[in-house]
């Protein structure tokens, strides 16, 4: 199998309009001017999307931008202090450093094992029948679905004898006291971790089972004859390939989720987890804008967030290019 | 070929060997317990009388089924000051209408980003992109400063219009759009003088129908959960989760209705996922589109 081959199973998918005429008689904004004229059904189009996109996303973010370097509370006149708050964070504030390196650790490794659960599970699944297929899916949604499903872990691993974790592990003697799981530092961040994996198969792990669903059938057989050998060639060559923009999808949510990780603590540790031992960048965000009402240190912490993913979301796409080479 | 054809359901399957489906289904098997077990566990939680529920140790079967939590949560709801249906109606109401804006306008705005070429595209896709990576927290503030300067605090707008400008669903469907629309099919309608509104709903929408089920799937039971809000004061707008939140906090008292809240807040997302689902079928096969 030579790539050249791979590469021709797969088909060109790039948007292309009506072809842009080369005008030599008018000005770069005329030429700007002209196309957009001659295509304002797309402005049309995107108009009440990207109207109400920019009012509740882009304001917000532009002006939050603008507000990490000032202080602001909300009450008073904000005061312009250039990179104070940015400089407070990393020299003034152990907590955030240990925010930070939490963070880190949760979404090295939530992030790439949700991706390739997600993805894997997908695959496996879309050779079932229809029926069955969405039997199954659903099994596997089931996380996503229950809603604030994270009680029951509260109540398998809860401190007292009650908890399902202590009572079998008391009877078959490995124990002779209840374990406080979620008030003890060595136990909180494993057992969130699982929970976060378990609850992992979301949104992307649909996007991928509906793209692996639009993948034309001839280009597998097509390929079968080209010397593909296994299943695990085919989805590197052929499977892969045709879902890159569901790839990309579904690496963007990863990040998104492993990096803006906490809700799952809040929920199973409480807020503040025992010595911060599982505090992460979203909880710091949390606990001064909602709680202490310093827009501006807060806005200073989001933006670093952001800056975080947008870093890795470019690692990411770096590696994803590399698919089906 | 020197090896002998594996088939399945009489048809022949290639690359796939016995041991892997194996290994594969073993491995399904596994994890499928293991995502399963909390949605059976919150059932049958459901389905235990009251001594059961606290019985020491916990079982995770059910000796005597019954349904009274279920009629008890009725009976407690409708003793509730706002009529029990009307919480009923406020949630499916911004259920539905958030997530078909959200299909129909971003689906529209998707279509015109990836298959238009038009100036300022490129930055538009990058603005959608970016800012799913920008973290909510901070932006609550001034939305409700918008809210209340466009006087929706305290409407089903506030929670409704943000939903139709939702980023995920948009770059979902600019993502099905750009997989799955041949070029070719697109131009070869542009040429036979298909205005762009109608490719877009006669031959782009449905090629991409698992895209926009699968918006269907997440957005409606995301919409479906909405608790309580920062927008919402009036008790007669608020919606099935927050009042079930408001009777489940009575305690020990009331665990047995909080057990069967769980599975009914659960049932309809999951009615609409397997509508959803069973109805992604194989589009490639009937449409054709791809060349």
């Amino acid at each position: 199998m030579s790539e050249k081959t791979a590469s021709a199973t797969v088909k060109e998918n790039k948007p292309l309009g009506k072809k842009p005429v080369a005008r030599k008689d008018m000005s770069k904004v005329q030429w700007v001017l002209k196309e957009m004229k001659r295509n304002y059904i797309a402005y049309v189009m995107c108009a009440p999307f990207f109207l109400i996109f920019f009012t509740f996303t882009i304001l917000p973010v532009i002006l939050s931008l603008y507000y990490s370097f000032t202080i602001f509370n909300l009450i008073e006149d904000e005061m312009w202090v250039w990179f104070d708050n940015y400089i407070r964070l990393f020299l003034d504030d152990d907590i955030f450093l240990i925010a930070v390196q939490n963070t880190l650790i949760f979404a090295v490794i939530i992030g790439p094992v949700s991706y390739m659960l997600s993805l894997f599970v997908a695959w496996f699944i879309n050779e079932l029948s229809p029926k069955i297929r969405a039997v199954v899916t659903l099994i596997f949604y089931a996380p996503s679905i229950s809603g604030g499903a994270t009680t029951i872990w509260v109540v398998f691993f809860s401190g007292d004898s009650y908890g399902y974790a202590n009572s079998i592990l008391m009877r078959m003697g490995l124990i002779e006291t209840p374990i406080q799981f979620f008030q003890n530092a060595t136990y909180v961040m494993p057992l969130c971790i699982v929970v976060a994996l378990w609850s992992s198969l979301g949104t992307s792990f649909l996007s991928f089972i509906g793209g692996l669903q639009t993948i034309d059938k001839a280009q597998f057989e097509a390929a079968a004859v080209d010397g593909i050998k296994n299943r695990w060639q085919e989805l590197w060559y052929v499977t892969l390939p045709n879902m890159k923009p569901q790839l990309l999808f579904g690496a963007i949510l990863a990040i998104t989720s492993a990096f803006g990780f906490g809700a799952i603590v809040d929920g199973l540790a409480g807020n503040p987890s025992v010595d911060y031992c599982a505090w992460t960048i979203v909880h710091h965000l949390g606990d001064y804008g909602g709680a202490r009402y310093e827009i501006g240190y807060s806005s200073a912490i989001a933006t670093i967030l952001f800056a975080m993913m947008i870093g890795s979301n470019m690692l990411v796409k770096k590696i994803l290019a590399k698919v089906g080479q | 070929m020197g090896k002998k054809l594996r088939t399945r359901n009489h048809k022949v399957i290639l690359n796939r060997s016995a041991g892997g489906d194996m290994g594969i289904t073993i491995f399904l098997v596994v994890l499928g317990a293991f995502m399963f077990f909390p949605m059976y566990y919150a059932v049958i939680q459901a389905l235990k009388p009251l001594d059961e529920l606290w019985m020491y140790p916990p079982k995770f079967y059910v000796e005597h089924p019954t349904f009274s939590n279920f009629s008890l949560m009725f009976k407690t709801l409708q003793t509730s000051w706002v009529p029990f249906s009307r919480y009923i109606f406020n949630t499916v109401f911004i259920s539905v209408a958030g997530t078909f804006g959200n299909l129909v306008f971003g689906s529209l705005a998707a279509y015109a980003i990836s298959k238009i070429v038009f100036p300022g595209r490129k930055m538009l896709a990058s603005a959608v992109r970016l800012s799913l990576m920008f973290h909510a927290t901070v932006t609550g503030v001034v939305n409700f400063l918008t809210m209340s300067r466009l006087g929706w605090v305290d409407t089903y707008w506030a929670i409704i219009v943000p939903a139709w400008g939702a980023t995920l669903g948009m770059f979902l469907m600019q993502t099905f759009m750009e997989s799955s629309i041949q070029v070719s099919v697109l131009e070869a309608a542009r040429l036979d003088g298909s205005s762009e509104i109608r490719t877009y709903w006669q031959i782009v929408m449905p090629v991409v129908k698992p895209g926009w089920i699968t918006l269907i799937i997440y957005s409606f039971k995301d919409l479906w959960a909405t608790g309580s809000s920062n927008y919402i004061y009036s008790e007669q707008l608020k919606t099935f989760n927050y009042a079930v939140g408001q009777i489940v906090s009575g305690g020990i008292e009331r665990a047995g209705v909080g057990t069967a809240s769980s599975v009914v807040m659960m049932l309809v997302p999951i009615i609409v996922f397997i509508i959803g689902q069973s109805n992604v079928i194989e589009t490639m096969a009937s449409s054709g589109m791809k060349d």
